[in-house]
């Protein structure tokens, strides 16, 4: 997706343009799977498999849970921050609680094959399509 | 308990500024805690995507600065078919009062969240006085 571009700063342009284009797609549906909760996802196309993209960041990896069948993928954890007890707040902006948010993708997936990566806050699940999903090329006889 | 409640999706904050940038870029707020304790003054500051060598940290006259690159080369060959949220780089600034120990900040970044630590100068922690 992102050109070689001459500056690295087009490049990261070029992305948020891209990621705000499809700010309105319905790729998911308009079903109960639909946007709203948290956390917010972004899925993106590679190749013939799809990545989701997760921000969590003060979510730790033991804290999130990946469960995956037929096309379904739920996502569930719990933020926590802990500080001192003996601190003083001066501002508090970071929200905690719990989450648990599924998504229902028009593919078939292969639940078996999914991976899932967590790095500085941020949760990759790169989800494979079913081999009987996958496009065939047919030749003309 | 506080913590037993659903979470909220936090819209993400655009920097904004008195200078428009020469680069169109989007630029975000991190969402930040600021707290103090005897001896310190502590921000935690969300920057998800960023790692160790991106962050970077300054304070100048007061202000202290504190910016975050992303890894958008990561994005490469990955085509967007449904998002809910940008992605763009960090920064936000504070004015801090002038009784922080420069020498002795410190930062630790883990699953994306910078704890930054100003120790606070001998001269303003706190000092117990006794009522005679």
């Amino acid at each position: 997706m992102v050109s070689s571009f001459g500056s690295p700063f087009d490049a990261l342009f070029a992305l948020q343009r891209a990621l705000e284009a499809n700010l309105t797609s319905d790729w998911l549906g308009a079903g109960t799977a639909g946007p709203g909760a948290f956390p917010p996802i972004n899925v993106f196309q590679k190749g013939d498999d799809f990545v989701a993209v997760v921000e969590l960041p003060g979510v730790d990896k033991e804290s999130v849970e990946i469960e995956a069948k037929e096309n379904t993928i739920r996502i569930a954890g719990r933020k926590t921050i802990k500080y001192d007890e003996s601190a003083s707040v001066h501002r508090r902006e970071r929200v905690t609680g719990s989450f648990d948010r599924t998504i229902a993708v028009p593919i078939q997936i292969d639940p078996d094959a999914i991976r899932a990566e967590m790095r500085d806050g941020v949760l990759a699940l790169f989800i494979a399509r079913a081999q009987r999903d996958k496009p065939r090329k047919i030749a003309i006889g | 308990m506080a913590s037993e409640q659903e979470l909220p999706v936090q819209q993400k904050r655009e920097v904004e500024k008195k200078q428009e940038s020469t680069i169109p870029a989007r630029v975000y707020v991190p969402v930040t805690d600021i707290f103090e304790t005897q001896s310190a003054l502590m921000l935690a500051m969300e920057m998800p995507g960023v790692d160790r060598e991106n962050v970077d940290i300054k304070l100048e006259g007061g202000i202290l600065t504190v910016e975050g690159e992303i890894n958008f080369a990561k994005y490469e060959d990955l085509y967007p078919v449904y998002t809910e949220y940008n992605i763009g780089n960090y920064a936000r600034s504070f004015e801090l009062s002038s009784d922080i120990d420069q020498d002795r900040i410190s930062a630790e970044l883990k699953d994306g969240v910078v704890m930054l630590t100003l120790p606070k100068a001998a001269k303003a922690t706190p000092r117990k006085i006794k009522v005679n």
